[in-house]
């Protein structure tokens, strides 16, 4: 059996006390993130970013994969706690379990949260073990016309699931592309927009961009806003365990949540905030047991169902990351681009080339979500007590950490000069709405994508009509445009308005 | 022609202005043929189509009537000013003055930009900051961070 093998493999890897130690760290330092509002995985794993320079690849990824299903659990906490999703895949778990907190519930919603989380993050770290390598085989099918078909997939997948106007965030997406562009161009030579600047014949640096637009520009527009002043839910969480009953409601929506957010977490830019919305919906559809409290006041199963899916889902989108080095968003960005500075090239000769890496990542994940519930269920009082860290204190912090990181980057402060550049911009983008997520996606996938098309240009001499008569690229292209077409259909866009409006 | 939506109009133009000045940019390099594109190929394509899309944004924006004008809002001028400037200026004095200076100096800064500035309770942030940064890049992740001044270690 390959598949236990490979298991046995990684989980050799994942038991080692070093890398325990990691992914143990990131999923506490996840956790902390997901709690704390104002400062996402984005941010984070872009902050940590020149610290893993002194790590081992498999650490380094081990430490960055918890940090980011660490915030997923953080983010729910204060969706429960206090209404606040710390996260965008949390924002229907605070519907109802918000109002369970508030019938004193509190610590039935966190439990029901954290082990249905957890049985969906150990269904989706098999699914991956059983489908990665499948998919790593299709993945060697792909030409360049289909990579870049699927990049444009990706792309829109990823956009249509963000809030705001459609429009913009593609337009998004191409300035991403546009700045990607900054670089040698890596079939010529010759190097583009660069202005004589030696420093951006290397193409701008993606940790200075996170930065400036996530960090720097999200710090200036939270200050900009007059102090807000949070009413903290202070009861106290009494009686963590759930009782017989909640078990019995929930247990089947879990069982839903996790194969949806399996299934929805492989697509490209799917992942776990549409499979999160997904669950929620089906639960509300699903018929109500006698004495069953309404969705929307408090039902178990609001926040069993879309937390099972939303893990599952988290799990399951390094799927596509893992296999074809597509990011199917900023997170899974960023751990590309970790990769990508341990000299690692993403994509399907990983799972051969370094299969200690790739299966001890996927063991890992499953250590990552055990230390989860063991670090979440019985800490919930500290995390309410963090939320209590002022403001004041916080952005200094996240500012000095960031500038070291920008400054060590190259061991030089020009970094440190783009990303306060692109701190103004990133202030920018928020004033006039626009997203900022979708350019960091197109920033990412920019040289891929030219790389790829411009070959598949060559071996078809020119003709643009390859990426069509070609099935599999024709295939994935119609699905990219279906989804604008659904999605900009009326019915579902005020839905989709309506849904991301709770976030904003 | 009035505007119907203030946000839209400005990331309208926003999107134009960048892919012009892109798609002119890609005019000095070699365009090549669909056979061969060249290094201007793709930024040039890139650009006239980001340069649509801004036109449409824009479009929108003067045709459709949104909610109360969805104006841009103030800007913020403290903290977008105090915040890059803290960057800044901890990016040039960094290699002069090490972190032991520097980094004061940028929480200095940035603390001005919020609202709540208390000299006490920014002095206890400096220290702590400090010598956690210190703890955490300096002695537990080694990197190569310069901790003191120039003119001291020369």
């Amino acid at each position: 059996m390959d598949l236990i093998n490979n298991l046995v493999l990684g989980f050799g890897v994942a038991f080692t006390l070093q890398n325990m130690f990691y992914a143990f760290f990131g999923a506490l330092l996840g956790t902390l993130i997901g709690v704390l509002p104002g400062l996402g995985p984005v941010a984070t794993i872009a902050m940590l970013l020149p610290s893993i320079y002194a790590l081992d690849a498999t650490p380094a990824l081990i430490m960055l994969a918890g940090i980011y299903y660490g915030a997923q659990y953080g983010g729910s906490t204060t969706a429960i706690l206090i209404n606040v999703p710390g996260e965008s895949s949390s924002v229907v778990t605070a519907i109802d379990g918000y109002q369970m907190a508030r019938k004193g519930r509190a610590g039935a919603a966190l439990a029901a949260a954290g082990l249905g989380s957890f049985f969906a993050g150990c269904v989706g770290t098999i699914v991956i073990a059983a489908f990665a390598p499948p998919l790593t085989e299709l993945a060697f099918k792909f030409g360049p016309a289909e990579y870049f078909s699927l990049m444009v997939l990706g792309l829109i997948g990823a956009v249509v699931l963000a809030s705001g106007s459609l429009i913009k965030a593609i337009a998004m997406i191409l300035l991403g592309l546009l700045l990607g562009q900054i670089n040698t161009d890596v079939i010529s030579g010759v190097p583009r927009f660069s202005f004589d600047v030696p420093e951006l014949t290397d193409g701008i640096s993606f940790v200075a961009i996170a930065m400036g637009v996530f960090g720097f520009g999200e710090i200036i527009s939270n200050l900009s806003r007059p102090a807000e002043h949070r009413e903290v839910f202070t009861k106290d969480v009494k009686g963590i365990w759930p009782t017989k009953q909640d078990f019995k409601n929930a247990y089947p929506a879990v069982l839903r949540g996790t194969a949806l957010g399996s299934i929805l977490g492989v697509l490209p830019g799917g992942g776990a905030l549409l499979s999160s919305f997904a669950a929620y919906t089906i639960e509300k559809k699903m018929r109500a047991n006698p004495g069953d409290v309404p969705f929307g006041q408090g039902n178990i199963r609001g926040v069993a169902g879309p937390e099972a899916a939303n893990n599952a889902g988290a799990q399951t989108s390094f799927i596509p990351m893992l296999t074809l080095g597509i990011p199917p968003n900023a997170v899974m960005a960023l751990m590309v681009g970790a990769m990508t500075i341990k000299g690692i090239q993403p994509g399907p000769q990983v799972m051969t080339s370094n299969p200690e890496l790739f299966w001890g990542l996927i063991a890992s994940m499953w250590v990552g979500n055990a230390m989860l519930v063991i670090l979440n269920l019985p800490l919930i009082g500290i995390w309410i007590k963090l939320l209590t860290v002022p403001y004041r204190f916080l952005y200094p912090a996240i500012m000095s950490f960031c500038c070291i990181g920008l400054y060590t980057l190259n061991n030089n402060n020009f970094d440190v000069f783009m990303a306060a550049g692109f701190g103004i911009v990133g202030y920018f983008f928020f004033k006039l709405g626009c997203e900022p997520a979708p350019l960091l996606l197109g920033f990412i996938l920019g040289p891929m994508m030219e790389e790829n098309l411009r070959r598949a240009l060559l071996l078809s001499r020119g003709d643009w009509s390859a990426f069509l008569t070609r099935p599999l690229s024709a295939g994935l292209l119609i699905a990219a445009a279906l989804m604008i077409v659904v999605v900009s259909l009326p019915s579902i866009k005020s839905k989709r308005e309506v849904a991301f409006q709770e976030e904003l | 022609m009035k505007i119907k939506s203030q946000k839209d109009f400005w990331s309208g133009l926003m999107f134009i202005v960048a892919g012009v000045g892109f798609a002119i940019g890609a005019t000095n390099y070699s365009f090549g043929t669909s056979a061969r594109p060249g290094p201007g190929y793709f930024p040039f394509g890139l650009g006239i189509l980001l340069a649509v899309l801004g036109a449409m944004v824009l479009f929108k924006a003067l045709t459709i009537e949104s909610e109360g004008g969805d104006p841009v809002g103030d800007i913020g001028w403290r903290p977008l000013i105090l915040i890059v400037l803290g960057v800044v200026v901890f990016g040039l004095a960094l290699p002069r003055l090490g972190m032991i200076l520097s980094l004061p100096i940028l929480i200095m800064i940035s603390s001005l930009a919020g609202d709540e500035f208390k000299l006490k309770e920014v002095i206890i942030n400096i220290i702590v900051l400090t010598i956690g940064s210190w703890a955490i890049f300096i002695k537990g992740l080694s990197l190569v961070i310069p901790l003191w001044p120039a003119f001291m270690t020369a």
